[in-house]
């Protein structure tokens, strides 16, 4: 047995937060998960912790900003891309495309010559990532595997070199005074103070979660898992396999536009810069890292691509070697992700029946 | 004279200058077991896939139900009501046996991506239905047991019974059977012979491809025997035992007879 097998089998099971968490009785966990929800809201001060706080400070940048710009993107991002490559087995290169479209749609709309209330440009953003998803969809949902993912890459270099070359896109500058979100209550929306974001952009991510459990255990997950693991058969089953793929298609650039949408809000200024075919491959880092196909697992590996650079801004330009020696380690060790898709195997243990 | 179900026209299928099929007819009634047997390369599967709309015949019709196939896709013919097994297994392997079954179940339901997501009434007793209905396809075939295990991690002759049990998710009226007992031991044959039996006897008509001929013998109310991509016969099983050309087909025609 080599070293990593053997490392596999011992960190495995003692890893199997998931089951555990669901053995426990309803009201535990009710209370378990409102605390966790609690505690995530409060991240913006978990670097005023002992401990928590030396281990998840950005040195050089402030916690916030990382926070807002960065980790929160990445998990929303990551949950939509999961729902392409985790869900239905789609591989979508250029998944920065749907990104760009919704965070140029609000700046377009908040900015300049529209004047709209941020309210309503983050429908339309969405909205109008949805379409591109849609449109880049139909023709090309025909292909598989490779061929998709070199379609989809060219898709994202389109969108930003069409935002380069357009006059009305703002060109190479881009476009700056994209509107804030209205402020709430006592959360005002203002370039000094990020915590609104989060908090903003926390309650998003929950409802995504919860939309996309919803899909996830239902005949739509059904269908994508069937269409994943073996399409052929999907469509023999009678799954109408180009109708649901065009949804996971659509529902995963509506993810992604909402996240370029948050994004444009935050930052109040785009370019297209801001969307380069290395964030794509970050995206997709972000899903395989974590575990392709479990919510939970995305979520942990957005965090992480996004927050590990930050870490070790200290080692310079070597913190990027510090980030390469991680996603090899993860992949060596646990190849399904950190937090793998729950599947039905663990049937086994109790059935006895290991001739896998 | 029972009800056809389904009537193969003078389908001709050619892959490049291959004819897998060359002008072959053959119909099933309602309620009976049609054993389709032959060669190796024969044109069996060429037949099935061609049947359940994996290819499009060069030529020829084929029709369900009085109701041509051709230009349906995959899934519309499946809702039809024609479902199929695969000769080498086809499940969905990283979901429990029941998912399997329950993907098929829902080729007759209506949840969308809306209605999944509001979690309403109809989704939910969709749901409910189709897990209960799928527990039911697992009792009848023998395999609840296993409901909650990854398909990838049932032993093979549990896979196979699965596949059968998705195929009748989706609630057939024909299933096409695939080989079936491919790779199974003469105990095992005789269970699945008598599972074929009572599935007929649910009211389902069945296509079986069977290579073994005591098998199809045994079970088929008729049986159609192809070599070349040609039907070189077609009748009761009895006949089919006797005649020359179905002898020559499996056991070579002797030197000098030829």
């Amino acid at each position: 047995m080599s070293l990593t097998e053997s490392f596999r089998q011992r960190t495995a099971p003692q890893l199997r937060v998931g089951s555990r968490f669901r053995a426990l009785p309803k009201s535990a966990r009710w209370s378990l998960g409102a605390l966790l929800i609690a505690a995530c809201y409060l991240t913006p001060y978990w670097p005023d912790v002992p401990v928590l706080g030396w281990i998840v400070n950005t040195p050089g940048t402030s916690f916030e900003n990382v926070l807002t710009d960065q980790i929160m993107m990445f998990i929303l991002v990551a949950l939509g891309l999961n729902v392409v490559v985790g869900f239905a087995g789609l591989l979508d290169l250029g998944y920065v495309g749907f990104y760009a479209v919704g965070a140029y749609t609000t700046a377009v709309m908040t900015s300049g010559q529209f004047s709209w209330p941020w309210i309503a440009a983050m429908p339309l953003s969405i909205l109008m990532a949805m379409i591109a998803g849609v449109v880049l969809g139909t023709p090309t949902l025909r292909l598989r595997g490779d061929y998709l993912a070199i379609v989809t890459l060219g898709f994202g270099e389109i969108i930003r070199i069409t935002a380069n070359n357009s006059d009305w896109l703002g060109g190479p500058r881009g476009i700056n005074k994209i509107a804030r979100p209205p402020s709430f209550g006592p959360f005002e929306f203002s370039v000094l103070n990020a915590k609104p974001y989060w908090y903003l952009g926390f309650t998003v991510i929950l409802i995504v979660i919860f939309v996309l459990s919803r899909l996830e255990n239902s005949r739509v997950g059904r269908a994508w898992s069937a269409v994943r693991e073996d399409e052929d058969a999907a469509e023999l089953m009678g799954v109408n396999t180009f109708k649901f793929k065009l949804w996971a298609f659509a529902i995963g650039a509506a993810i992604g536009g909402l996240a370029g949408a948050l994004y444009a809000s935050k930052v109040g200024f785009v370019n297209p810069d801001n969307f380069q075919l290395q964030l794509s491959i970050l995206f997709l880092a972000a899903v395989v890292l974590g575990g392709t196909g479990s919510m939970y697992g995305v979520i942990m590996g957005g965090i992480l691509v996004a927050w590990i650079p930050e870490r070790f801004r200290g080692f310079s330009t070597r913190r990027y070697f510090v980030f390469g020696v991680v996603l090899v380690l993860v992949m060596v060790f646990r190849p399904q992700g950190i937090i793998p898709r729950r599947t039905a195997a663990a049937g086994i243990a109790e059935k006895g029946d290991t001739n896998v | 004279m029972s009800e056809v179900l389904l009537s193969v026209d003078q389908v001709t299928m050619q892959f490049g200058g291959v004819t897998a099929l060359d002008n072959v007819s053959l119909h099933i009634n309602k309620g009976e077991i049609l054993g389709l047997i032959g060669p190796n390369g024969a044109g069996k599967t060429t037949c099935f896939n061609v049947i359940t709309g994996v290819y499009a015949p060069t030529m020829g019709t084929v029709s369900f139900d009085n109701k041509s196939l051709l230009g349906l896709k995959r899934f519309q013919i499946t809702k039809r009501g024609i479902a199929r097994t695969f000769q080498n297994i086809r499940l969905f392997p990283d979901m429990s046996a029941v998912e399997n079954v329950m993907v098929g179940i829902d080729a007759h339901n209506k949840t969308s991506v809306v209605g999944a997501i509001l979690g309403g009434p109809r989704s939910r007793r969709e749901e409910k239905e189709g897990r209960e209905r799928a527990h039911e396809l697992l009792k009848f075939i023998g395999i609840d047991d296993y409901a909650e295990v990854a398909a990838r991690n049932l032993p093979y002759g549990h896979q196979r019974r699965l596949e059968i049990a998705r195929a009748l998710g989706t609630n057939p009226q024909l299933l096409c059977l695939d080989e079936p007992a491919a790779g199974f031991n003469p105990a095992e044959k005789q269970e699945l012979n008598e599972l074929v039996l009572k599935i007929r006897d649910q009211g389902y008509t069945v296509l079986l491809i069977e290579h073994d001929m005591n098998v199809v013998m045994k079970i088929s109310d008729r049986i159609a025997v192809l070599d070349f991509g040609r039907k070189i016969a077609e009748g009761l099983p009895e006949e089919m035992r006797n005649n020359p050309d179905v002898i020559a087909a499996y056991l070579g025609v002797p030197d000098d007879a030829a």
